[in-house]
């Protein structure tokens, strides 16, 4: 019988099925970071129970760790929850990338960086955004933290299996449009809603000639419109990434694996019970106005008017979005002033995306007042754009470059928005008070993201001809 | 985990749509390494607010939360359930959820009842008119009844019966510890092992 990518590796990985129950699914992987973790291993303590696959199990430090020096974490409610990762990874014998350690880093970079993310395999973690492995033809989705203990116990997941939504890019991408544009401009065609209770596969020429990393921004944001995983087959561009990584397959292992990733794209004559389209082509830089990442729209447009929505529930989220992002209706998008750029977050901070902003910023200067933050991935990120001098673009535009960890992404370490703040950021969400209490988000891509440090307010980069060069 | 069969609470009416994990419990209650007492951090940015629902006296004591679609969108966080457990609440009511908070909360005791938006409006309705009204939710006929009304609701029987059993799910596999086992025995050798 035919059957879709999604379909092959759920199979794959069906440890028991029984009428009525949900399928008890194996594991391959499983990530860990410090926030979702501590009270998984607290409930193995109180059970008496181990963890059962450690050599399936990796932990890093990412959420609360500071990205201004590797040594000290000031907040002692912060410091306290690393620690306690520490300790927990040592009494269970899980390996951890602390801060500090060459491959510590986000947990969805850090994992991919390495090769250990793989096409077929079964991942999971405690945080939302592990949608983004499924850029490998991985099965990949966030648990939470009763989930997290559970595949420590037992290295399986009890699962309903989801309906299957084809999301099929046609055309080409034009030249200064990315995969962030993409998939900002799908989240508000489709609404944060749209893709719930489904597994998706993203296809179509578009999706095939995305890099790695622009596969990964697609697909972790699968879960901004509710889609519980979001995968693309692997194909030649994925082959090539994974090939001497640290834990890619070597020799006839590599052999071996090639061929059963061969296998697994969706055949044809397989059926979705959904399907969506998009014409890349007609894609412009594409940004969020509001306060969900469905509230969103090209560069080029205005503020919409709350009442031109369809719904009463969009007209009551959008009257709430224009006033807490204080703007008014029918204003350019371009007119927006920032006073904080974000480049970073398991989104948009590898090494190709800090390549696009340094090559917007190369021979410019971030505008007076606006303070800018280029914050990699993962360590690992962070010493290969050394190495290419990137660093130095940035800090001489007047750039901060900062060490790995998920930053300005969410309000937990340091780096936040102050109340009242505007940013343009390469994050995934813009919900109230994300950034930091008070702070108000504008989705971008790394190269709107860079334009707008330049200029001070929403820009792209084919705006600055006339601006900033020198 | 504590049983649930029936629940008979007030309500609290929630007029908001997308209301993200974020929104339930903000980033900076998450430090914490315990499992309990994340209350404070429930709504904490919008409770600043005097004219928030939660901060109007009626609604005290209330153990039902009606809100609008797309309820716990957003992070995975747990916290978002076990804030609204610690605060008080054995019941939420929305027409739609986000599918990690939705899994969550029904691990933790939790329900989440999926009703229209129709439904939901009632509610609100009528609990905007007497906040006194009691909502009654019977688990084991699948059924919200307030006001004289009565309302369906769909959930898969396996998880009704773990929820009215109570039970936890990692005893629930372990007594299927020899097909992981088993399972494990045909891993392909080319397969990532960390450590
Ligand atoms: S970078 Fe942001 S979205 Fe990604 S894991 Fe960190 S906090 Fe979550």
């Amino acid at each position: 019988m035919s059957r879709t990518l999604a379909q092959k590796v759920w199979d794959a990985h069906v440890v028991r099925r029984a009428d009525g129950e949900p399928d008890l699914l194996y594991i391959d992987l499983h990530l860990l970071h410090e926030v979702t973790s501590p009270q998984a291993f607290d409930g193995l303590r109180l059970a008496g129970r181990k963890v059962r696959r450690t050599d399936l199990t990796i932990a890093t430090e990412d959420h609360n760790t500071p990205t201004d020096n590797l040594l000290t974490i000031a907040d002692p409610v912060s410091r306290t929850q690393i620690e306690t990762l520490r300790r927990n990874c040592a009494e269970f014998g899980v390996k951890l990338h602390p801060l500090g350690d060459p491959q510590q880093g986000v947990v969805h970079v850090m994992g991919p960086q390495q090769g250990l993310t793989q096409p077929g395999m079964t991942i999971v973690c405690g945080d939302s955004h592990t949608s983004t492995h499924g850029a490998f033809g991985a099965l990949a989705f966030g648990i939470g933290t009763s989930e997290v203990e559970h595949v420590l116990a037992t290295q399986t997941l009890p699962q309903a299996l989801p309906k299957q939504m084809a999301v099929t890019v046609t055309g080409e991408l034009p030249p200064g449009v990315s995969a962030k544009d993409l998939i900002l401009a799908l989240i508000t065609q489709e609404g944060t809603g749209g893709g719930r209770g489904y597994v998706v596969e993203y296809r179509g020429p578009a999706i095939e000639k995305l890099s790695m990393e622009g596969r990964m921004t697609v697909s972790n944001m699968s879960i901004e419109w509710g889609a519980k995983a979001g995968l693309i087959a692997p194909d030649e561009t994925t082959f090539a990434w994974l090939k001497g990584r640290n834990f890619a397959p070597e020799g006839q292992d590599w052999d071996d694996a090639v061929a059963y990733w061969r296998s697994l794209p969706t055949d044809d004559g397989a059926t979705f019970d959904k399907e969506v389209f998009l014409d890349a082509s007609a894609l412009t830089p594409f940004v969020t106005w509001g306060t969900n990442p469905g509230q969103g729209a090209s560069l080029d447009a205005v503020i919409p008017d709350p009442e031109s929505f369809a719904s009463e529930s969009e007209r009551a989220a959008a009257r709430r979005a224009v006033e807490y992002m204080d703007l008014t209706p029918g204003t350019p998008l371009r007119d927006l002033s920032v006073d904080v750029v974000f480049v970073g977050s398991c989104t948009n901070g590898r090494l190709e995306d800090l390549r696009t902003a340094a090559d917007v910023l190369r021979g410019r200067k971030v505008a007076d007042g606006v303070r800018m933050l280029v914050v990699p991935g993962s360590a690992a990120v962070r010493e290969q754009a050394e190495q290419e001098g990137l660093h130095e673009v940035f800090t001489d535009a007047g750039a901060e470059w900062r060490f790995a960890g998920c930053s300005m992404c969410l309000g937990m370490n340091p780096d936040t928005l102050q109340p009242g703040q505007r940013s343009a950021s390469t994050s995934n969400r813009n919900f109230e008070g994300r950034q930091g209490k008070g702070g108000r988000t504008h989705l971008v891509s790394p190269a709107v993201a860079a334009a707008t440090a330049v200029t001070g307010h929403l820009s792209a980069p084919a705006d600055l001809d006339a601006v900033g060069a020198r | 985990m504590e049983k649930f069969t029936v629940h008979t609470g007030t309500a609290v009416p929630l007029r908001r749509s997308n209301v993200d994990t974020d929104q339930i419990i903000p980033a900076v209650y998450l430090k914490r390494v315990t499992r309990t007492g994340f209350e404070d951090g429930l709504f904490s940015a919008w409770r600043e607010d005097p004219s928030f629902v939660l901060n109007n006296p009626a609604y005290a004591g209330a153990s039902v939360l009606v809100a609008g679609p797309e309820f716990g969108t957003g992070s995975s966080r747990e916290h978002a359930v076990w804030a609204l457990n610690d605060y008080g609440f054995r019941v939420v009511i929305s027409p739609r959820y986000g599918d990690i908070f939705r899994g969550n909360s029904l691990k933790q005791g939790l329900l989440t009842v999926e009703l229209p938006q129709a439904a939901v409006e009632t509610l609100w309705d009528l609990v905007e008119a007497d906040p006194a009204t009691a909502i009654e939710v019977d688990l084991a006929a699948r059924e919200v009844r307030a006001g004289g009304q009565s309302w369906a609701f769909e959930l898969d029987d396996f998880l009704r019966w773990r929820l009215m059993e109570g039970l936890d799910d990692i005893g629930l596999t372990l007594r299927h510890e020899e097909a992981i086992t088993a399972f494990e025995g045909h891993r392909p050798a080319f397969g990532v092992l960390v450590g």
